[in-house]
């Protein structure tokens, strides 16, 4: 019941403890007295009779044993056998508490004599001490020494074996200092405990100051700490008169040292003479008298020698061998040889070996690998933010910098790298906020503030000497007389193409030169990512107009292309820097960055990895009813970590940082995303083309309509592509609406207009093939407007596909009227009274039928399952016959349902156009889907589908179109 | 000398009708036993969610809260918690005794047809025409889902939980089984609108039943058809279906008035229970006894095996 394992010996206890007091409890009425009962540890009660009249109970009633009484031991004899001489033991009387650990005799294990300390026990010779001056040699315990106790305990037996003699301390043997011991009468202090035969003559040689070389002695033995308890009411080291000493004249009668040290008192208990001391009787001691009978010249008033203290503050003097209770002091081992030591240790103890190795060994560490190219001299670099002096000084700092600095950030030094970008390398999000003083400024007084610097660092950067640093890197100031003649034509040049040109690229060069471009390194938008050297170049645009150059689009352009190629990527280029220049970061921090980016280079989608069988079969299947095997899909389907800890189940996935199917990253206007789609329609006779939607970003339904416009509104910021929009225009001369890719306009799930429709089909018809604009775009690595507009046709292309099928959907199945995305705003029950006449039929049995307007509203969006109709909350008429209200509701559904019919019939009509049209493509598709069977393979296959049906869609030819497109450029450069 | 086998006790079925609760809160969309199947909830058009003891018929408490008819609910297994889902696009956790909302979760895009709580009342599943289903979490305060499963390409129509397992059916005409253990989603084709799906009480079988009057029993583990059961009708309403308690017998909702049952089995009718004449809307077989509850308009039928019935109080 010890509370902790550690003190479990230490510690008994008795009782039982009490049980754990419970915070909302109720209290417990008190046991009372005569039921409180206390039970030995074998279970019977005992009785309480008081402190005073023995404590409990014991035995049988209070007597010994038991019912019986106590039985006293038989004593048998024979002749065989003579019963011993019976040594009754205390034990024998006594029965198991008394023997318990709380008994008069306990029983616990204790050392035997055999193995107990040889030290002496304190109240035994406190009675030696006593009976030592009874003796009959009065302090000579002689007859104690002479009788030789019988045994010595067990360590004492071991060291003797081990050369240990009596009196000698423990320890390697030492050679013997000089003592510096006076042979002072009053300090004896050493080696006095030591018995007769011990070394008392070798302490005479010490004393002789007689200190051979190759002698060495056992060192001296510790004197025990008297531990004595203090029990009398003296003052410290007083003893008062002993009268049995004065009577009998004690060793130290005639001279009692009232203030003794402790080993004089030793060495009057071991009876030790002093030099010149007599015995003598009668009354003596301090404070009394010369008697008669003693000489006067003893000088009763005691006189203490100074010599017996120390005066001096810090422990005893070498050699004194009697270290006490505190350890021996440092000095002493010091000046002790390891070596010697060592030497004796080997001679002492047998048995032992020395150590051959130290204990502590010191681990040496090699000097770290310098590397190869390090040199030992530390440049004193001048620290200055680029960002703070103006980009031509910073340049300049730059290049002053030498060789090594120059390598350095190339080698990406950790000292080189500025906060951006090594937040870039551990990949960590942006620090929300302005990163600059300058953001939180306007806009017209940053402007100012850079007008303001630009002179001055011009100036200061021109007479700027080249610094033997890298050659190519000279200064702007030495490089200007090449290049500005260069860049004057080419300027004339550039000017032929955009009139505003040069004021383009100043402002180019305002914007990203300004502090928040610098701030924003490593996330700049990558236009031209399809082609890798056009992105270099215009990176190295980028990065020259951070610096501040002026000519940086010179300088980035390609000089072996053409002038024309040139002036059209130099237009490029700085529409481009203009339209993706660094927004302020005080603005970007209120915006969080997509989880799917819009721009170019996430014309990819994610889409689940596995992809559902091919639905025809399925129907086949089911129709035959042959479930199983074709009906099932299995997928990798990964649950919440949480969801699964409330299930109760292991994690089946624990690493996986997703949850849901897993998703690939897939082009976002391939055509295979939407190859079930394209397909379904062909399988128009099969009565389920509603579950064949990707379930990707791909599936509308009604909740992200607006979200699907905003993203077109998005994607129209792109700048070629707007070009191209513009050249299409002009070609198809369809005016402006047909263009546009605006939600209402093409998205005819949303408002099936007829005349809307008619546009469209228009259009496509107008619309040149993608074909041709890659043929125009391709060559001079402008894939980039191609693929966007490439993705904006398909997309177009999808929702009128989209469209068709939800068409094709709200035909003539009754399966679909559960249909969610089918957009019609009849409620789908009601869309087949013919064939489901109990529907219609069954409305009236409800109860008042007619439901409140908010339902009519409600039931306009139902596209589940319908609900029977609400039965009225009047317990009064239970069956009523058809009561108004709900013939009027009859009459409304058919009224919907004729306008529903309606509709079907445009929308059949529209269906017809529509395959007759898209006929030939679907042929198509569903044979490569058919040949392909592994999804993924197909994709390529259905990209060519897809621009197949381009071409023939295309009504005006290539060649034209080409024509006129030349035509549109040429009036642009003039 | 050996006696004969004792002769297997016929199953009963619940053609006796033991009592008529009229609900009183429009047309009840939903009947549900609760998990002990003293008590049944019904959901009702009008916004309320209504507790009432089986024995007696008596209304225990009425459930007010929501903002569109109710859809469905679900009690805990422990009777001490209530969820039910409505029109209203709300999922709401309530306190059975006090009656108060504990817990009104948002986040449907569309009105909610089907909620649930798995076994230990930790995790509240609900299948909205949104096509998703949301787990939502009952112990932590998070008004979010743990997780959205939205594999679903139309509405869910259904859902049911067992231990590790969850099965919806969605109008897209595809059964789905979530399995949480493994980890994998099956997909079952049916190519009808699923209006209900249930497990069989041995979780060896699934039970479908879709829009074109058709009833079927799938082997859950490989999707193989087990049986069908035909003959009523269910064109265009929600309507349930579902086991009898030892899976004898499968039980489907018609749009004709009557609940049918079939023989598990044979597969054949073995009664057609005349309900009343409009459609009954939703069943639900008592956990452990012959007892079916049928909800048709505004009325609750409580169906047993024998009139020697030991609630007492009844009149027939």
């Amino acid at each position: 019941m010890a509370s902790d394992s550690d003190s479990d010996g230490d510690f008994v206890t008795f009782g039982t403890p009490l049980e754990p007091l419970e915070e909302d409890e109720p209290l417990r009425k008190p046991v009372p007295l005569h039921e409180q009962t206390v039970k030995d540890e074998k279970g019977r009660y005992q009785r309480f009779h008081g402190a005073f009249t023995g404590g409990f109970s014991a035995g049988y009633f209070n007597t010994v044993g038991t019912k019986e009484g106590w039985t006293p031991a038989t004593f048998v004899s024979s002749r065989q056998q003579k019963a011993g001489r019976q040594n009754a033991r205390p034990e024998d009387f006594m029965d198991e508490e008394d023997l318990g650990d709380h008994g008069i005799a306990p029983r616990q294990i204790t050392t035997t004599a055999d193995f107990a300390s040889g030290r002496k026990d304190v109240i035994r010779d406190k009675a030696r001490a006593i009976t030592s001056l009874s003796a009959p040699i009065p302090g000579d315990t002689v007859l104690e020494d002479l009788v030789a106790p019988a045994r010595s305990s067990m360590g004492v037996e071991l060291l003797r074996k081990m050369g240990w003699k009596d009196g000698q301390g423990v320890g390697p043997r030492v050679k013997r200092r000089l003592c510096k011991q006076r042979a002072d009468s009053g300090t004896r202090a050493f080696v006095s405990a030591s018995p007769p035969n011990g070394l008392s003559g070798s302490q005479d040689e010490e004393d002789g100051e007689f200190v051979p070389e190759n002698v060495t002695f056992a060192p001296k033995d510790v004197t025990p700490i008297d531990f004595t308890p203090k029990v009398d009411l003296h003052g410290l080291g007083y003893r008062g008169l002993n009268p049995l000493a004065a009577l009998r004249g004690g060793p130290g009668a005639g001279h009692i040292n009232l203030f003794t040290m402790d080993s004089d008192r030793s060495n009057s208990l071991f009876g030790e003479d002093r030099k010149g001391q007599r015995r003598r009787g009668g009354v003596a001691g301090q404070g009394f008298g010369v008697g008669a009978m003693e000489d006067d010249d003893e000088d009763i008033y005691h006189r203490d020698i100074m010599s017996n203290y120390d005066t001096v503050l810090g422990g005893e003097e070498p050699g004194d061998g009697l270290y006490g209770w505190t350890a021996p002091q440092q000095y002493n081992r010091k000046k002790k040889d390891h070596s010697k030591d060592a030497a004796y240790l080997g001679k002492i103890l047998e048995g032992f070996t020395l150590a051959s190795d130290k204990l502590e060994t010191k681990t040496i560490f090699p000097p770290p690998n310098l590397p190869r190219d390090f040199r030992p001299v530390h440049y004193f670099r001048p620290v200055v933010d680029l960002s703070s002096v103006s980009p031509m000084v910073a340049q300049a700092l730059q290049t002053s910098r030498g060789h090594m600095a120059q390598e350095e950030p190339s080698k990406g030094g950790r000292h080189q790298l500025d906060s951006a970008q090594r937040r870039e390398l551990l990949g960590e999000a942006t620090l929300q906020g302005p990163s600059s003083v300058f953001d939180l400024l306007k806009v017209e007084d940053r402007e100012r503030l850079s007008g303001l610097r630009r002179p001055s660092s011009d100036t200061s950067s021109g007479p700027r000497q080249p610094t033997p640093g890298r050659p190519e890197q000279l200064c702007s100031g030495c490089r200007d007389s090449p290049a500005a003649a260069r860049a004057s034509a080419q300027k004339a040049l550039s000017s032929r193409f955009t009139p505003h040109a040069e004021q383009q690229q100043q402002e180019a060069l305002s914007v990203w030169s300004g502090p928040t471009a610098q701030a924003q390194t490593g996330q700049t938008f990558k236009p031209f990512e399809r082609t890798p050297h056009k992105q270099a170049r215009y990176d190295l645009y980028i990065d020259q107009l951070k610096q501040g150059d002026r000519d940086a689009l010179e300088l980035s352009l390609d000089p072996t292309m053409t002038e024309w190629e040139r002036g059209r990527e130099r237009d490029e280029f700085v529409r481009a820097a203009l339209l993706y220049k660094p927004s302020s970061s005080s603005l970007s921090c209120r915006f969080t960055r997509g989880k799917q980016d819009d721009g170019v280079e996430a014309d990819t989608v994610e889409v689940t990895r596995d992809q559902e069988n091919d639905v025809d079969d399925k129907q086949a299947a089911v129709k035959m009813k042959m479930f199983g095997k074709l009906t099932r899909d299995t997928f990798e389907w990964h649950p919440d970590n949480l969801l699964c800890k409330r299930f109760n189940v292991p994690d089946p996935y624990p690493g996986s940082g997703f949850v849901g199917m897993p998703k690939v990253k897939r082009d976002k206007f391939s055509v295979f995303n939407f190859l079930t789609v394209s397909e379904s329609p062909t399988a128009s006779a099969s009565p389920a083309p509603q579950g064949v939607k990707p379930s990707e970003p791909g599936k509308r339904s009604r909740w992200d309509v607006s979200g699907q416009a905003g993203n077109k509104e998005r994607k129209e910021k792109d700048p070629v592509s707007e070009f191209l929009s513009v050249a299409r225009i002009e070609a198809s001369g369809s005016g402006p609406e047909a263009s546009t890719t605006d939600g209402p306009t093409t998205d005819p799930t949303v408002e099936p207009d007829t005349e809307q429709k008619d546009e469209e089909e228009e259009e496509e018809e107008s619309r040149p093939s993608m074909d041709l604009f890659k043929a125009i775009f391709a060559s001079s690595s402008d894939e980039k407007s191609s693929s966007s507009s490439e993705g904006e046709s398909e997309e177009e292309e999808e929702e009128k596909e989209e469209g068709v099928r939800s068409k094709a959907g709200t035909g003539p199945q009754i399966s679909n009227q559960l249909n969610v995305n089918t957009t019609q705003p009849a409620p789908p029950v009601s869309t087949t009274p013919s064939q489901n006449p109990d529907v219609v039929f069954k409305m009236p049995s409800g109860p008042a039928a007619a439901p409140p307007p908010r339902d009519q509203e409600m039931e306009e969006e139902e596209f589940g399952p319908r609900l029977p109709p609400p039965s009225s909350t009047l317990t009064a008429e239970r069956r009523p016959s058809p009561t108004p209200s709900a013939k009027d509701d009859k009459h409304k559904k058919k009224c919907k349902e004729k306008h529903k019919a309606k509709k079907h019939g445009k929308h059949k009509k529209d269906k017809k156009k529509k395959k007759n049209k898209r006929h030939k493509h679907k042929g198509k598709q569903k044979k490569s889907s058919r040949k392909e069977e592994s999804s993924d393979s197909s994709s390529e296959g259905s990209d060519g589908n897809s621009q197949e049906d381009g071409e023939e869609g295309g009504g005006v030819s290539t060649e034209e179109l080409l024509r006129r497109l030349k035509g549109i450029r040429g009036k642009n450069l003039q | 000398m050996s006696f004969p086998q004792p002769k297997p006790e016929v199953p009963q079925l619940p053609q006796n009708l033991l009592r008529t609760i009229d609900c009183q809160q429009g047309a009840v969309r939903a009947v549900r036993f609760n998990a002990d199947g003293n008590y049944l909830l019904s959901c009702g058009s009008d916004k309320s969610l209504k507790l009432w003891s089986v024995s007696r018929g008596t209304l225990l408490k009425t459930y007010s809260g929501h903002g569109y008819e109710v859809l469905d609910a679900d009690g805990s297994y422990d009777n001490s918690q209530l969820c039910s889902c409505s029109s209203d696009k709300t999922v709401i956790l309530w306190d059975v005794a006090t009656g108060q909302v504990t817990r009104k979760l948002r986040g449907h895009a569309g009105k909610v047809n089907c909620v649930q709580f798995n076994e230990e009342a930790t995790v509240i599943l609900s299948g909205s025409i949104d096509g998703t289903v949301r787990c939502w979490d009952t112990r932590s305060r998070k008004f979010d889902p743990i997780q959205i499963l939205d594999e679903a390409q139309d509405g869910v129509s259904s859902l049911k939980v067992s231990e590790h397992e969850l099965l919806t059916g969605s109008v897209d005409g595809r059964v789905r089984r979530y399995d949480l253990r493994m980890g994998q989603l099956h997909v079952d084709f049916i190519n009808s609108p699923i209006t209900c799906v249930c497990f069989s009480a041995d979780g060896q079988c699934t039970l479908t039943s879709s829009l074109d009057s058709t009833v079927r029993l799938l082997d859950k583990s490989t999707g193989e058809m087990l049986g069908e059961y035909t003959g009523h009708k269910m064109k265009g309403y929600k309507l349930d279906c579902c086991l009898s308690s030892k899976d004898t017998h499968v039980l489907s909702c018609s749009e004709d008035g009557h609940v049918y049952c079939w023989d598990l089995v044979e597969g054949s009718l073995m009664l057609k229970l005349p309900v009343g004449k409009a459609v009954v809307q939703s069943l639900s077989f008592h956990p452990s006894e012959t007892r079916l509850l049928t909800a048709m308009e505004g009325r609750v039928q409580v169906w047993g095996a024998d009139c020697t019935y030991e609630y007492g109080t009844w009149t027939k």
